[in-house]
This record gives structure tokens, sequence and C-alpha cells, in this order.
């Protein structure tokens, strides 16, 4: 098992590797990085800066040691500097990552609470009303876009009724229960429909199996049957999921923090795109892949924890 | 008591209750996604016979007409049948002229990505080797990249555009094709039927376009169907930050995204753009489900 995951932990370092060079293609695609700073007119910086600029960002040199160059920085925990804010993309992004992980671990765990327990009422009323009712939430959570939920919750709940703060995060250190209610239900609602699909199909499968069937047979209560064997025989697609969904959340963040004007990552890509701040989107892409890969990783572990039959090939 | 049983129960099949013809038309519904299917049909129209359609021009602003709200609200206009937004533009004839957009940007971007991806798949599965190290490192590296965020550095490096944004969105379905069609072609590459035919000396492009490919198409269409629900919404979104397709062209989500501030005061304007998006997505996992479930219940888990 051991050499399964250091082979897991290899392939991880080489699709990082190649996820920067895909991100580094990128940032040379549109030729010389430096005229980023030339405004339309263009005037912007005078030759000796663009020298200045050219040896600090290593553009004399052949792109391959260029890449080289870039990767290293990274690796030494240095992204670069962001064009518009004039600070070094780590410090930026460390300023913003806790607003981010508030707002999606509230959402995480709004959607697994909500969604598992859902799926398995679903899976244990299959073909009655709460079946369809639920399956029917689950279905506009998918079909309804993120970002007209949110708005459509604002207007509901901040602007008619005006019970909850339409945006940002409150004042003080922490963050109020009251201004992290209407975001992180817009965020939860994708995840819980997700949770809910896949619970119900696991949950299925497992309440058609004999030992289940036995279970009942020799007496045993319904809802101990329902939670204590099938519930955790069904426990594992649900947990893959969380940490796609947890990952996926990544995207959420970005649309839910335009609409609700939540300073954190998401809403600071898309300020790093207006204002064509490549290093910046590009510390932010990479950081994320680095947590999801390790992610994956601790999953790998939880599942040989979780089920012992699991066999790695 | 005297009457004959069998006459009883003809009578019973003519005579229905009334409660029976909607339960009847579920069960018709349930079998048959004749409400997606109509929906679908509908943008398809929308889409192709639009510009004949608007009521008013989707694009021209008036600043005289902003903000009326729907016909049948105080002080709205039978003109404007579902409102005008904040430069005095009909929401109705700009949800028409939207609707060609996003057909057009899901089709291709759908069809690429998935030609694209099967093509590889088929090739990596079938080969094997280095072609196929090659290409799965990229598509592990591709899974780790957020996909919001590497789009918008996309749209940032090549600038906004209708081939940029179909592009883009290809390359969100074609892992998940590639994925799908190798792991299947392992399977199938090594049946006896295959290995048959390469007794019989049929040409490895001959074997995977005419034993392969059959076996693994069914699974492609379903799960690009599924997809296409993931792609609108993703569309839309993009519109919505604004990194979309540019400026005038409608677009459904840019019009939620542009009208956002005014929810207060004039909500119909962001209201119904994200009811077609929403409509239209449904009817898209609606057709995924059915079709998983007639054509290829193997993905039943899905």
């Amino acid at each position: 098992m051991a050499k399964v995951i250091l082979r897991r932990i290899v392939l991880g370092f080489i699709a990082l590797f190649v996820a920067m060079l895909i991100l580094f293609s990128l940032s040379r695609a549109t030729g010389d990085p430096r005229y980023i700073f030339i405004g339309p007119e263009g005037i912007g910086i005078d030759p000796e800066v663009w020298d200045l600029m050219g040896e600090k960002l290593h553009l004399d040199k052949p792109v391959p040691v260029q890449f080289a160059y870039w990767v290293s920085d990274i690796v030494r925990g240095d992204f670069g500097e962001s064009i518009a804010l004039q600070r070094p993309v780590l410090q930026v992004i460390k300023d913003r990552l806790p607003n981010t992980l508030k707002l999606a671990v509230a959402a995480w765990i709004l959607g697994t609470i909500i969604g598992v327990p859902l799926g398995v009422f679903s899976a244990t009323n299959r073909g009655k009303f709460l079946d369809y009712l639920f399956r029917g939430f689950a279905l506009l959570g998918q079909s309804l876009p993120i970002f007209w939920v949110g708005i459509v919750l604002i207007f509901f709940f901040a602007a008619q009724l005006q019970w909850l703060p339409a945006g940002t995060k409150g004042e003080g250190g922490f963050i109020s229960f009251k201004h992290l209610l209407l975001p992180a239900v817009t965020l939860a609602w994708y995840p819980a429909a997700s949770y809910l699909r896949i619970t119900r199909t696991a949950m299925l499968e497992v309440l058609d199996t004999e030992y289940v069937k036995l279970a009942r047979a020799k007496g045993v209560g319904m809802y101990t049957v329902w939670w204590k064997h099938a519930f955790r025989n069904a426990i594992i697609p649900p947990l893959t999921l969380s940490v796609f969904v947890l990952f996926g959340l990544v995207n959420g963040t970005v649309i839910v923090e335009t609409v609700f004007a939540w300073p954190g990552i998401g809403r600071l890509a898309i300020e790093a795109l207006w204002a064509t701040d490549f290093p910046l989107l590009a510390g932010i892409t990479i950081i994320f892949g680095a947590l999801y890969l390790l992610m994956i990783l601790m999953l790998d572990l939880v599942y040989a924890f979780l089920d012992p039959r699991i066999k790695y090939s | 008591m005297n009457t004959p049983i069998t006459k009883k129960t003809t009578e019973n099949k003519i005579d229905r209750p009334i409660w029976n013809a909607p339960i009847r038309l579920f069960f018709i519904m349930r079998r048959y996604p004749i409400i997606p299917m109509m929906v679908i049909g509908l943008l398809i129209i929308t889409a192709i016979f639009g510009t004949w359609m608007e009521p008013h021009d989707p694009i021209r602003a008036d600043v005289l007409s902003r903000h009326i709200p729907p016909f049948w609200m105080e002080g709205g206009d039978t003109k404007f049948l579902l409102g005008t937004d904040a430069l005095g533009r009909d929401v109705l004839s700009r949800i028409i002229g939207g609707a060609s957009v996003t057909l057009l940007v899901v089709t291709a971007s759908v069809t690429t990505g998935v030609v694209v991806g099967t093509g590889l798949g088929l090739v990596t599965g079938y080969f094997g080797g280095f072609v196929d190290d090659v290409v799965m490192r990229i598509v592990d590296a591709w899974g780790i990249l957020p996909q919001l965020l590497i789009i918008i550095i996309i749209v940032l490096t090549f600038g906004q555009g209708l081939f940029v944004l179909i592009g883009v969105l290809a390359m969100l379905s074609w892992t998940g094709a590639v994925r799908l069609v190798r792991a299947e072609t392992l399977s199938l590459r090594s049946r006896d039927y295959v290995l048959l035919a390469q007794i019989a000396g049929a040409s490895n492009t001959r074997i995977i376009f005419r034993h392969i490919l059959p076996g693994v198409i069914n699974m492609v269409i379903v799960t690009a169907t599924l997809g296409t629900g993931t792609i609108i919404l993703t569309e839309a979104s993009l519109s919505f930050l604004g990194a979309g397709i540019p400026p005038p062209d409608p677009t459904w989500g840019k019009m939620v995204g542009d009208e956002r501030m005014y929810v207060g005061a004039a909500w119909w304007t962001s209201f119904f753009p994200g009811i077609a998006i929403a409509m239209v997505v449904m009817s898209g996992n609606f057709l995924g489900d059915w079709m998983r479930d007639r054509f290829d219940p193997t993905l039943r888990q899905l």
C-alpha cells in the first residue's frame, strides 16, 4: 500500500508540474509579458525600466530557462508580485484566504448535512411523495444558475423582507452568522443536490442487498437497519464526492463572492481579471491545485481506514 | 349482481374517472420526456428564427422607456410583455436574442470537446504506450486546475470573443470524454471479436472505427447530453462575470449580471433570464437522464 501511495504522490507532482507548464505557456502565449504594463495608448514605462524588468523576470534568457526560474521561484514560495496591487502574490492570497475558507467550509458543511440525510430519506421512501419532493429539490439545485439564486435571495431576504444583510462579511475579525447565511445557502444548494443524488443511488443499491433484507427479517428496527446497516455501507460515494465538492466550491465562490461583495479569493480573481493581473491569477490557480492534490491523497488514506476491503491497484 | 362482469370491466375502461387523466398523462410523461423536448425545440426555433420573433430591437436603447414593469403589474405596458431594463430595452426581445448565443455556444463547444475527447480516448486506449502517458498526464494536470479560474486566465490571455468562449467551454468536456472512452476502449480491445478482427487482418483504423467506436458511442452521447447543463451554466456564469461574449450581443447570463444592482427596484430584468437558463438546463438534465436509462443502463450510478 505504501508503494501505491508513493505512486500517487509522484503522479500528483507530475500533474502539478504539467499544470505549471500549461500556465507558463499561457503567460507567454501573447508574447512579452511586459506588454501588460503598456496601456492601449502606447505609453507606459521608459526603456531603462523595461530592460531592468526584463532582467528581473529573466526575459533575456531562453524560454525553457525562464520556465525553470519560474518553477524554482514558486517552489521556494515566491509567486512573484501582483501587478495591480504591487504586493507579493502570496501575501495578498494569505490576506484573503480565511474569508473564502469560512464561506466554503460553511457551504460544505451545510451541503453535507442537508444533502446526505435527504438522500437517505429519498431512497427509503422510493417512489413516494417525499422522494419526488427531494428529487425536485435536487433538480432545482442542479439547474438554477448560482448567481441567479444569490440575486433572488438578496431580493427576498435583504430587499423585501429586510431580515438579512445583502452582502459583505460584516465588521470585526470574525464573520457574523447573519452575514454568512445567505452566501452559504446560495453556495450550498448545488453540492446538496449532488450529495442527495449520489447518496440516494448508493442507498438504493445497499437496501437491495441480502444482508439488509435479513436484518429486517430478523426483526431489527427499520431505522436501525437504515442508519446502521445500510448507510454505513453506502458512505463511500458521498465521501468521495465530498472532496470534489470542496474543490468545486472554488468555482462557486468566484460567483457567490461577486454577488455578495465578499472579500475573498474568488472576488480577488475577478479583480485580477479586470486588472489583467496574470501573476496573481496564476498564483491562486496553483495554490488551489496543490491543495486539491493534497485532499485527494488524504481521501485515499481515509478510504483505507474506513473500508479495509478496498484494494489498491 | 345480475349484470355480467365482462360488461362492467369494459365500461370501466371507457368511463375512467376524471382524475385518471392527469395520472395517465403523468405516466406517459415519465416514459417520454415531452416537456424537456418541447423546451429544447422552442430553444432551437427561437435561436434560428429569433430575429423575426423579437417584438423590439434587443440592442437599441431607449431611455424614455426604462424599467417598465411586466404587463400584468401596475404601470406595465402590453407593448413590453416582460418589461424593460435600465436602458429601456425589451427584456423578452433580449431573451429571444440570447437564445441563439446559448444554442450556438453549447452545441459547438460540446461537439468539439466530445469529438476531440473521444478521438484521443480511442487512440490512447487502443495503442497505449508513450502517447497514452503524455495525454493522461495532461488530463491529470487539467483536472487539478480550478476550472473557472483557468477559463478566466485563458479569456485574459486571448481576449473575449465567441471562438475563445467556444474553445474554452470545449476544454471543459474533453477530459471527461478522454477518461471514459479510454477506460471503455481498454476493456473492449481485449474482447474476442476485436482479437478475431486483428487475426483476420483488419487494419487498426478499421478496428477502431468499425469495432470499438460503436461500443462506446452510446456512452459518449449520453454523457455529453448530461454535461450540457454544466456547460450552459458555465457559459452563463462567464457572461455574468463579464468574461463571456463582449457587448452588445445579449446573453442570458449577461442580462442578469448587468441588471443585478437594480434587483430591488426592477426584479424582472434579472429574474426572467435566470428562468430561461434554468429551464434549458433542467431540460438538458432530464433528457440526459432519460437517454441514460434508455440507451446505457450501465451508467446508472453516475
